[in-house]
């Protein structure tokens, strides 16, 4: 080795600066680092979203009222499914050399890391969302009777509202011994009502027939009840042993 | 001096209240006990850590070396008994664990970059060396870093992936991360582990610079050797107990590698 200073150089009192958007501002940009260098969660789910839309395309030969009908509880089905694989990732990176205990004894709060993770996988999954949706209309021939705007409003309070929870969840089952079966056996009981506003909702727009008011309110409560309480609990999840 | 505090059987035995009542201590371990389902891994131990003193943990396989550091390090409770710090914060303590604790993806100046910013070391603040006098002023949270990297012999290895490094590599830029925020206490487990000679002894150099300022340096090891000129005090661990504490002269001649 050459020869190198006998000092280091080290900031003095620094804990106490720590700021909450800091933190979470720097374990986001390190995540999409990690994941655009690996692009481990984004191909896994974008090749499984690509499949679940194939094979129910051909799998089935709807009209296209039918398709109207049933191309919301396809499209949130599968997307339910594929964000469970880049959720089973955001934290896999985390327990690999067991970074986490590097997390768990700095001063940076808890919260600010599950912040940072939902903030990732919300970008993973609604990119995924966002190139999968085009061939989607495509294979079920879709066009929307409703106003169209209000799917936009539907997909990124779905989208959060999968992350969020699988996020915390993904955290919660961490130390299982089988999280990847973990995980969706404690998520997909706790989604259903989220689930069920998403696929009444998209449905309502697509068809035009209801107004899907109600549904988005449903969805916007269920995001901030989840939300709220996954950075109050998260503490607890993070420093279990 | 760190001193044993209980256990009847110990040559050591003696109370705590002899090394607090000097304000060195930093670590104070008191009747600990961790048990994993229905093995004591801990059983009953307690000791004193003081500042400007370095400990070497040594023992087999399933001693309790490691589950002690972690129960330090907070990142683990003892089921009876109790771990607590004197004159330091929880986030005065440094932690390099056997594992590397970096993500491989990242480069190293990306990973110390990462962590500084979890210790709160930002931009443009004042820093200071806490091994030399003189203050260092406006050195940025990359300068830092860089010197961190320097120090353990990393400068020419910053921009490659952590993927791409030797074990010996790893283990050193494990070394800088720990004591990138300046801790007080700092805890290493298998430090030396895959590490050449040459690297050894340059940790081994840095570990001594920060005993002698001011911190308490806990290595546990089985490669005595390395620490046996540096090293104050040796703890020999059995069955989840401290069965032998020793001072660096009372080391045999085998250890050191005589």
């Amino acid at each position: 080795m050459s020869a190198t200073p006998s000092v280091l150089p080290v900031a003095a009192g620094v804990a106490e600066n720590i700021g909450w958007v800091d933190i979470v501002r720097a374990s986001l940009r390190k995540d999409l680092r990690l994941e655009w260098r690996s692009k481990d969660a984004l191909n896994a789910m974008g090749f499984f979203a690509l499949l679940v839309v194939v094979i129910f395309a051909m799998s089935f030969d709807p009209s296209a009222e039918e398709s109207r009908r049933i191309a919301g509880g396809i499209f949130w089905v599968a997307f339910l499914f594929a964000a469970v694989v880049a959720l089973n990732q955001t934290w896999a990176r985390e327990m690999r050399n067991q970074v986490l205990d590097a997390y768990r004894v700095s001063p940076a709060p808890a919260s600010a890391l599950f912040f940072s993770k939902v903030l990732g996988n919300f970008l993973f999954v609604g990119l995924i969302e966002t190139l999968v949706s085009p061939l989607f209309i495509i294979f079920y021939n879709l066009r929307t009777v409703g106003p169209a705007w209000q799917l936009a409003v539907v997909f990124l309070l779905g989208t959060w509202a999968l992350v969020a929870n699988g996020t915390f969840f993904a955290a919660l089952s961490l130390r299982t011994r089988n999280r990847e079966v973990m995980l969706p056996l404690l998520l997909f009981p706790i989604s259903i009502p989220a689930l069920l506003a998403m696929v009444q909702a998209t449905t309502a727009i697509l068809s035009g027939e209801n107004s899907p008011e109600m549904w988005i309110k449903i969805l916007a409560g269920y995001d901030v009840v989840f939300t709220v309480a996954g950075l109050l609990l998260f503490e607890t999840v993070l420093h279990a042993e | 001096m760190g001193l044993i505090l209980s256990t009847t059987s110990n040559p050591s035995a003696t109370n705590v209240s002899a090394t607090a009542a000097t304000g060195t201590a930093t670590v104070i371990v008191d009747k600990v006990t961790k048990i994993f389902g229905r093995v004591a891994a801990i059983r009953e131990v307690s000791f004193c850590f003081s500042a400007r003193m370095m400990y070497v943990l040594l023992g087999d396989n399933g001693a309790g070396k490691s589950t002690l550091l972690r129960m330090i390090a907070g990142l683990s409770q003892p089921t009876m008994g109790s771990v607590e710090l004197a004159n330091v914060t929880r986030e005065q303590v440094g932690y390099m664990a056997h594992a590397s604790l970096l993500y491989d993806e990242l480069t190293g100046m990306e990973n110390l970059e990462y962590f500084a910013r979890l210790h709160g070391i930002e931009e443009g603040r004042t820093a200071c060396a806490p091994f030399a006098a003189e203050q260092q002023v406006g050195l940025n949270r990359r300068t830092i870093c860089e010197r961190a990297m320097t120090s353990v012999g990393l400068e020419p290895a910053m921009t490659r992936p952590v993927s791409a490094y030797s074990q010996g590599m790893r283990q050193r830029l494990s070394l800088a991360r720990a004591v990138l925020h300046s801790p007080k206490v700092i805890l290493l487990d298998e430090p030396f582990s895959n590490v050449d000679a040459a690297s050894t002894a340059q940790m081994t150099k840095l570990l001594g610079e920060l005993r002698d300022g001011g911190c308490t340096v806990i290595v546990v090891t089985h490669q005595v050797a390395a620490l046996s000129h540096t090293g104050d005090e040796f703890l020999t661990m059995k069955l989840g107990k401290i069965v032998e504490s020793r001072r660096r002269a009372q080391l045999r001649s085998t250890e050191v590698g005589l």
